[in-house]
């Protein structure tokens, strides 16, 4: 590596690491609990973006890889069974279980296309989280609908990432260390979507997505090339899953519903469909959303003397608008790939 | 010798239709084989079921000596036959040198890791096949237009660009479906050209064209199909005045006689 790019990556790093200073300065610090959620949202979009955006698999049932790879997690380091795993154990297993778990519901699928792959994903999705939901009896394996409590926190080595770090005289606050776990995560999958789009695998994938006959006619193996865009979206899935679960503490089948799955997938259709930036500001924007328009509240409150609307409400009737006004006026998104590439 | 491409009683059926009815072909390596015939024919049925988009109801394929009827698509494209659409079909919104180097597919080793951590051979592999698929561009005469999404190319360009394509598998039988089909004059003669230049270079070549003038000019040899059925089988005089040929193409509302 040159020297150039050494400075560079390093300045990427620092200033990747003075998002939360920056965040807390400016919002306060209940924004830098709402920008680790959205971090771990940013690392869900780039995955299902490799399903959905590279190879052109539209998976309706995305957020069962994240399901999966939360109940690893928690089943793993929680009293439930009384394992405490440790961290580099457990959130390769999350992602593995849920790229094994990508695999198995590929396969059956390879042969549908489209709208039939649609739907039958949609099914998974929500078949995986009723099997949740009702995995308590006759043995007790996910607690059904009360969930799993009492879930260990993110930690590495000496590292605890729900407490403040000290490092020399300098100190971490508790709030921000998840966060810099989730960026710099999600930055490590923005960088390897990056590679993997420019690469063999990622012509492929491309050569797929447009025509699957004529790939195949290059030479492509289709079997190969969709389950592998299957297995790794659902791996980046599953590792957001236990990070989620570590961080919450808590988790249950709720969290898992299919208007999650909506929701990641209006985050890359948002943001422009396997472009990576446009992915990672489609998921900041719609993962900070409802939080920024809960302001509408206290704005109703002082301008009109009354709050007319709920901003809850508000929030669905806003986000419906957007999209829309989307796709009327940027149809592949906020910020789709430049020509040429 | 041993012809490269050996198809024997090839049959497929579409409901009631019998699209191909124990159909034969043999395409002796070196030569440029023309495979002509009235609209609806079979040709470009023949040419799926070869390459593995069909599976054949009957009959056997063998590639230099290889079995690969019934092999799949990619699997086809990896034994050494690589083929063009007669609905040209590129992947348009990507750029052309991609679209070649796809072509490349199986030529490149680079893998899940070795995308994200290419090591120093890799890397030279990939500049290899880049630099590679950018001759071939130039070899097809489409150079210029590298960076360009391939949709955007010129009919006869996009022909081209898909002729490039599929070399660049580097295979041992080349089949083009019809890659005249929508070129002005000019262009046909620069196609008969790129062709010879082709076969030259060491790829045999199976053509279906309805361009009788360049078929006749061009090929070694010519198997004639009409409904399914191989009439006719040999070199260009001999067919062009075989009375079942004759009989087929003025008997077909749409083709034209071979003159
Ligand atoms: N997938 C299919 N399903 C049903 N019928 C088909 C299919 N493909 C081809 N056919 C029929 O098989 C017959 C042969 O078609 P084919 O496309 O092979 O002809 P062709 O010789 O290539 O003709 P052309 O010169 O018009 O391209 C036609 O009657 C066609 O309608
Ligand atoms: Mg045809």
């Amino acid at each position: 590596m040159s020297a150039r790019r050494l400075l560079l990556l390093l300045l990427a790093a620092v200033a990747l690491a003075a998002i939360p200073w920056l965040v807390d300065g400016l919002l306060g610090v209940t924004w830098v609990r709402i920008l680790s959620f959205a971090a771990l949202y940013v690392v869900l979009a780039l995955g299902l973006n490799i399903t959905v955006g590279y190879a052109g698999l539209l998976d309706l049932g995305y957020i069962a890889f994240f399901a999966v790879g939360a109940y690893t997690y928690a089943l793993l380091s929680s009293p439930q069974f009384g394992l405490h795993w440790p961290l580099w154990a457990t959130l390769p297993l999350s992602a593995g279980a849920a790229g094994l778990f990508g695999l198995l519901l590929g396969t059956p699928l390879l042969r549908l296309r489209g709208d039939y792959l649609a739907i039958v994903t949609l099914g998974f999705g929500e078949i995986t989280r009723i099997f949740i939901n009702n995995l308590n009896s006759p043995v007790n394996i996910t607690n059904g609908p009360q969930g799993v409590n009492q879930i260990d926190a993110l930690r590495v080595g000496g590292v605890d990432f729900s407490q403040a770090l000290h490092v020399g005289g300098f100190e971490v606050p508790a709030a921000y260390m998840p966060c810099l776990l989730f960026i710099l995560l999600a930055a490590l999958l923005a960088w390897a979507c990056t590679r993997l789009q420019t690469s063999r695998i990622g012509r492929a994938w491309q050569a797929i997505r447009q025509d699957p006959l004529a790939a195949a006619a290059c030479g492509i193996d289709l079997r190969r090339y969709k389950l592998l865009a299957f297995a790794l979206g659902a791996s980046a899935g599953g590792m957001a899953g236990g990070l989620f679960a570590g961080f919450q503490g808590f988790i249950s089948p709720e969290s898992f519903s299919l208007t999650e799955s909506i929701m990641v997938l209006c985050m890359i259709v948002l943001g422009g469909m396997g472009h990576v930036p446009g992915v990672i500001v489609g998921a900041l924007i719609l993962a900070t959303l409802p939080e920024a328009l809960r302001a509408l509240g206290p704005l109703q409150q002082a301008l009109l003397g009354h709050v007319w609307v709920d901003p809850a409400d508000l929030r669905m009737l806003v986000f419906g608008l957007a999209l829309v006004a989307m796709m009327l006026v940027r149809p592949a998104g906020l910020w789709p790939r430049g020509a040429g590439r | 010798m041993r012809p490269l491409l050996a198809a024997s009683g090839i049959g497929k059926r579409f409901g009631g239709l019998q699209a191909l009815d124990g159909v034969t072909l043999e395409v002796a390596a070196g030569h440029i084989h023309g495979l002509i015939g009235p609209n609806g024919a079979g040709k470009t049925t023949l040419f799926n079921v070869l390459t593995g988009l069909y599976s054949a109801d009957a009959g056997t394929v063998q590639l230099d000596g290889e079995v690969i009827g019934g092999l799949e698509p990619h699997r086809v494209v990896a034994a050494g036959l690589s083929r063009t659409f007669q609905n040209i079909r590129l992947f348009a919104a990507t750029p052309v040198l991609d679209n070649v180097l796809v072509g490349a597919h199986l030529r490149g080793s680079e893998g899940l890791l070795g995308a994200l951590f290419p090591s120093p051979a890799l890397r030279r592999e990939q500049a290899r096949l880049r630099d590679q698929a950018l001759a071939l561009l130039d070899y097809v005469g489409v150079g210029k237009h590298a960076a360009r999404p391939a949709g955007e190319l010129s009919y006869g360009d996009q022909r081209r660009v898909e002729i490039a394509r599929a070399l660049a598998a580097e295979p041992k039988l080349l089949a083009l479906d019809e890659p005249a089909a929508g070129m002005n004059p000019a262009e046909t003669e620069a196609l008969r050209d790129l062709l010879a230049r082709i076969r030259h270079d060491g790829t045999t070549l199976l053509l279906i064209e309805h361009d009788v003038k360049l078929v006749m000019g061009l090929c070694d040899r010519v198997t004639v199909l009409d409904f399914g059925r191989r009439i006719a089988d040999g070199a260009p005089e001999a067919v062009r005045n075989d009375p079942a040929v004759i009989a087929a193409y003025l008997g077909s509302p749409a083709g034209g006689a071979p003159e």
